[in-house]
């Protein structure tokens, strides 16, 4: 690597290693929220260079829906495993047996929005003062406002017309007893610089984002796995084609692509030819204009 | 690797920051880039086709919102806050901190302002220069961004006439006289009918500079680090406890400013002790070079106590220390400044307290003229203070180190950031 001119992907690198740095020395129990889609795997990949040649000093935290795509629990399992870090992982089947949450229902039932409340109970649960995430500003106009240190009241909300001002390089995690930090080193990175570095670096992440055979049916426009339970409409038909996934959420929303891209050069090819962003799949991002930002308020992701 | 590939590893990132009214077609500015490098998706652009009709808006699709990402600056029809906005081309990936451009929002031309390379300042070529005008072009010398683009736009609105654009170049000029600003360009555009904006004007033949994507691109920025003076703030001290690495001690942090080698001779601060630096290391690679930006990890050859907030620095061009310090400010809050109150003081990585002992004299950025009279402060305004902190800093003037040079106030009571400062 050269000292005097660095690429924009090592840039970007340098300012989220900082970030994470700086949560590691400003908060007493922060942990990293970790999902298993490229985004956490870069924020995970990012977090062991951080600290290098000790452990990452917090513990992952997954939010489990319950409804995963299996290659990415055992993608997750096997990470953890082979660096011997600490996985936290929090149900949501768990919040609806204690009735804190309840289950959708219909044929566009997802648990994505249940998510927050697991979310919020795992944090108080284990007093968490800060929760590294792998937002992006890109992905979402209302995240494009969103700071790196995001300030959360003791309701777990954002509140987005009274965001703390970030200048420099410095940043604020001051906060009063039951409040708590949302962090996004990632914030300034692109899809395509998120591909570019997993290439770049060689990082490893779920086979799911290469082309594979599935089953899938269109609902709205956008193709989607078909998993035990979910339900179909009438006229949806599941057939078995060649996709990958763009990103990976919930099975019940997460749209899959169809593509025969099997290395990480034809991804970044194929991002670099796409014309649709990458929540355009996402049928949780699809409710309403403002979808976004109210999920955000409430204390999501 | 294939050609295209090679190419993503080669490209230099460039942040610059916009601010304007949307009357001075800031917006269609920002969309006419983003859509030409294919920023704007499909989706993104039925999004706005849609809202735009809701809205009622004749001429087609209003760029605006595809910025404008908050329900109330939807319905507001306004901006509030800064956007960040990204696009890349084969040379260089952009980082817009796109703000709003009334004197109500300058906190959030300050904050877009900090991180800025490059600041592109628009110009209604009907009006030429006006008030606004000035405290853009202030704001970006206060916050020293190292270039400053002048777009003299809407010239299709004035028969791109070679007069109009010459006279409003001057009238910037004579601004200009007044601020501390090291490179100026000035550019004629069209942003509605893409006239030099990527492509050459067929209109304006007696234009013969670049466009103003080919200047985005190419704009020389290695050099707008400080490359002279060795400064490395420790962010985190690194102690594994494992086996192999048991003597293992690395200071970690983000490079500030200068080049450092292994073998450099370097002081300790506040201490002054003096070692040589062992190692530069960024996971398993040993670096022999870094700079800044770069966040590393060094290991130096004596045992010394380090922690956060010690900065190690080179033998020679030490930084500055001190109690009292001078600066401009921009106060950010809605709460007015308390005279003689005490804040939480963050610099570099270092925390601790100050007093405010004395206002010299506000500025007023519109007219860029200083009062002496009137010592209260609050939301918004620019002014010259000095402080008192509880322990020495050790800094830089901000006009030659924008990182050891800046700091920020925190309010006690309310946790907020209340206060941007540019060390003197």
């Amino acid at each position: 690597m050269n000292g005097y001119n660095l690429n924009h992907l090592r840039e970007l690198e340098s300012e989220s290693i900082f970030i994470i740095r700086e949560v590691a020395a400003q908060f007493e129990n922060p942990a990293l929220l970790f999902s298993g889609g490229k985004d956490s795997i870069v924020m995970f990949h990012l977090a062991r260079k951080a600290f290098w040649p000790a452990k990452i000093p917090f513990p992952m935290l997954h939010i489990d829906t319950g409804h995963n795509f299996q290659e990415t629990l055992d993608f997750r399992d096997r990470l953890m495993k082979e660096t011997g870090t600490e996985c936290i992982v929090a149900m949501v089947q768990d919040s609806i047996d204690e009735g804190k949450a309840v289950e959708e229902t219909g044929v566009n039932a997802s648990r994505n929005k249940l998510q927050t409340v697991t979310l919020l109970d795992a944090i108080e649960k284990h007093k968490f003062d800060a929760a590294l995430g792998g937002g992006r500003r890109d992905e979402e106009k209302a995240r494009a406002k969103e700071r790196f240190f995001s300030h959360r009241d003791d309701f777990g909300q954002w509140d987005p017309k009274n965001q703390r001002p970030e200048l420099w390089n410095l940043f604020n995690g001051k906060k009063n007893m039951g409040e708590h930090f949302r962090v996004f080193p990632l914030s300034n990175w692109t899809e395509m610089d998120v591909w570019q570095y997993i290439f770049m670096e060689n990082v490893d992440v779920p086979s799911l984002y290469f082309t594979h055979k599935r089953e899938v049916f269109k609902r709205d426009g956008v193709w989607l796995a078909k998993a035990p339970f979910m339900e179909l409409k009438d006229g949806e038909e599941v057939k078995v084609m060649d996709v990958r996934c763009r990103t990976i959420g919930d099975i019940t929303c997460t749209g899959v692509t169809l593509s025969k891209a099997d290395n990480l050069e034809d991804i970044i090819k194929e991002v670099a030819a796409t014309r649709e962003t990458e929540r355009g799949g996402r049928a949780d991002d699809k409710r309403s204009e403002a979808a976004m930002e109210d999920r955000k308020k409430e204390g999501y992701f | 690797m294939n050609e295209v590939t090679k190419g993503y590893l080669n490209m230099e990132l460039l942040r610059f920051t916009t601010a304007g009214s949307v009357d001075d077609g800031k917006s269609t500015l920002i969309g006419r880039l983003l859509y030409d490098s294919k920023a704007i998706f499909e989706d993104q652009m039925e999004a706005i086709e849609r809202a735009s009709k809701k809205m009622g808006e004749d001429e087609g699709v209003n760029l605006a919102l595809l910025t404008d990402g908050l329900r109330a600056e939807r319905e507001q029809g306004i901006t509030i806050d800064v956007a960040y906005r990204y696009f890349a081309t084969p040379r260089r990936k952009f980082i817009i901190a796109d703000t709003p451009g009334h004197i109500q929002y300058t906190r959030n031309m300050v904050t877009g302002a900090s991180t800025a390379n490059v600041a592109l300042i628009l110009i209604d070529a009907r009006n030429g220069v006006i008030e606004q005008t000035n405290r853009h072009a202030y704001i970006a010398s206060l916050l020293q961004i190292p270039h400053i683009i002048v777009c003299i736009n809407k010239m299709d609105l004035v028969d791109y006439s070679e007069e109009i654009f010459e006279k409003i170049k001057l009238e910037f000029k004579n601004i200009s006289t007044k601020l501390d600003v090291k490179d100026i360009r000035f550019l004629p555009i069209s942003a509605k009918l893409g006239d030099n904006v990527v492509d050459r004007s067929e209109k304006m033949k007696w234009y013969d500079g670049p466009t103003l994507m080919y200047l985005l691109e190419t704009i020389h920025i290695s050099a707008d680090y400080n490359q002279l003076h060795q400064r490395f703030p420790v962010q985190y001290v690194i102690r594994p406890q494992k086996d192999e690495y048991h003597d293992y001690r690395g200071y970690a942090g983000r490079i500030a400013s200068g080049i450092f080698k292994p073998g450099d001779r370097v002081k300790v601060l506040p201490s002054g002790i003096k070692t040589k630096i062992k190692g530069i290391d960024f996971m398993e690679e040993k670096l022999d070079v870094a700079s800044a930006p770069q966040s590393v990890t060094i290991s130096l050859e004596d045992n010394i106590d380090i922690s956060r907030g010690d900065m190690i620095v080179g033998e020679n061009k030490a930084p500055e220390m001190g109690q009292e310090i001078e600066m401009m400010i921009s106060w950010l809050s809605e709460d007015a400044m308390k005279m003689g109150g005490k804040y939480i003081l963050r610099h570099t990585t270092n925390e601790l307290r100050c007093v405010i002992k004395e206002v010299k004299y506000k500025i007023d950025i519109n007219s860029l003229e200083k009062n002496f009279d009137d010592k209260s402060i609050s939301l918004n305004e620019i002014a010259r203070i000095s402080i008192k902190t509880t322990k020495p800093i050790y800094y830089d003037p901000y006009r030659l180190n924008r990182i050891t040079g800046s700091l920020v106030l925190i309010d006690e009571a309310t946790n907020n950031t209340v206060c941007a400062g540019m060390i003197i």
